[in-house]
């Protein structure tokens, strides 16, 4: 097993432009192979349990979406969520996994 | 467990993309059928195919994000990349997965895309192969395939690969396993009727490489014809042989004109 996971990639979908006030919606998707501990390899070891734990977004530093997983979750998540637009700046997002491995991604908004 | 990951995967899905469910169905299906050719989509739930339908909540785009970046890696002896020779694959390999199986002269026999581009690998680039069901096979082959989105599969099923689209029909029609069925039993004379909560489709693969969320994973249409094999009781061919890449050619030719889906989105 690949320890911390190879090759992991992530999307995004963030309007690039908002009204000041306006809900929009952020779309998130990682590919992880999200390992719920109760698996076995080929060889019937089981594969220790290496899941993403958590999600957490910032807007502008501003904590704005925090998510707790679980192992019942399926391989590569994907996660919605809606923000208020107040601002112009930067998205942060920061996915965390078992093995302590942050992937993080980031994303611009203009607001007028 | 894997009933509560699919419930889990489903929950989550229901949360993020019941806003995009739902949109113009009939005319959206009218596009997946042609004739009496159903494609598998047409049998997927309003969640799956709205999964589908947006390029974004799609997971297979995960491996084609990989398959762009494996185009313009160069690999092995020769120093080359894919797109050292094709350039840009948009243009390069649009229609090309449409066609695919088909007879290569200098193997004298049908191949498939994967072991295409296992052949390009080893004959002109000097790199070892992919194995087979690998992340970076899966992401090479629904990369090409991508580019021929929306096209009408036309394999050709006559000429010299006419011996190999009879063998295929032949697998396809024999009966094997300890429940002693065959393809045809399921998907031509069962078709539409339930398979426990299942409807059984035709068995159509215009949208391979697939993700099945049951997989959790991209996975090729010999991944797909061993699980059927399994669920047969029957032993499983190894992936290649050629036996399954008949099947893909008469498989395919049974689709013919159905649009090319990859990366599809089943359950």
């Amino acid at each position: 097993m690949p320890n911390p996971i190879q090759n992991v990639e992530t999307r995004l979908r963030v309007p690039s432009t908002a009204t000041k006030g306006e809900i929009i919606e952020i779309k998130t998707l990682i590919s992880h192979p999200m390992y719920s501990g109760f698996t076995k390899d080929s060889a019937g070891k089981t594969i220790p349990r290496d899941i993403i734990n958590t999600f957490a977004v910032t807007y502008n530093g501003r904590p704005v979406f925090k998510m707790t997983l679980q192992p019942a979750i399926s391989a590569n998540p994907f996660i919605a969520f809606s923000v208020v637009a107040d601002q112009t700046g930067t998205f942060d997002f920061t996915w965390t996994d078992d093995n302590g491995a942050a992937y993080k991604d980031q994303a611009q908004i203009t607001v007028s | 467990m894997k009933l509560a990951i699919g419930f889990a995967v489903t929950a989550l899905l229901v949360v993020g993309l019941i806003a995009v469910a739902r949109s113009d169905e009939g005319s959206n299906l009218a596009k997946h059928t042609v004739g009496n050719e159903k494609s598998g989509y047409v049998y997927a739930s309003p969640d799956t195919r709205a999964m589908q339908d947006d390029d974004f909540s799609n997971p297979g785009f995960l491996w084609i994000e990989r398959g762009k970046t494996l185009w313009n890696t160069p690999y092995g002896a020769a120093g080359k990349s894919c797109a050292t020779c094709h350039g840009a694959a948009a243009t390069s390999m649009k229609g090309v997965g449409a066609k695919y199986p088909v007879f290569d002269a200098a193997q004298g026999k049908v191949i498939d895309i994967e072991q295409r581009i296992n052949l390009e690998r080893t004959t002109r680039m000097g790199a070892a192969p992919f194995p087979w069901e690998s992340r970076d096979l899966l992401a090479m082959t629904a990369y090409v395939k991508l580019q021929s989105r929306g096209m009408p599969v036309a394999v050709t099923t006559s000429g010299p690969a006419k011996v190999f689209w009879l063998e295929g029909k032949r697998f396809y029609d024999t009966r094997r396993g300890q429940l002693d069925m065959s393809c045809e039993q399921c998907h031509v004379q069962n078709n539409n009727n339930k398979l426990r909560s299942n409807t059984l489709s035709q068995g159509q693969i215009n949208g391979f490489p697939t993700y099945r969320l049951k997989w959790q994973s991209l996975g090729s249409v010999q991944r797909r014809f061993r699980g059927c094999n399994k669920k047969v009781r029957a032993e499983p061919l190894p992936y290649g042989s050629q036996e399954y890449v008949d099947l893909e050619l008469y498989v395919a030719s049974l689709g013919q004109g159905l649009p090319v889906e990859t990366p599809a989105v089943r359950q």
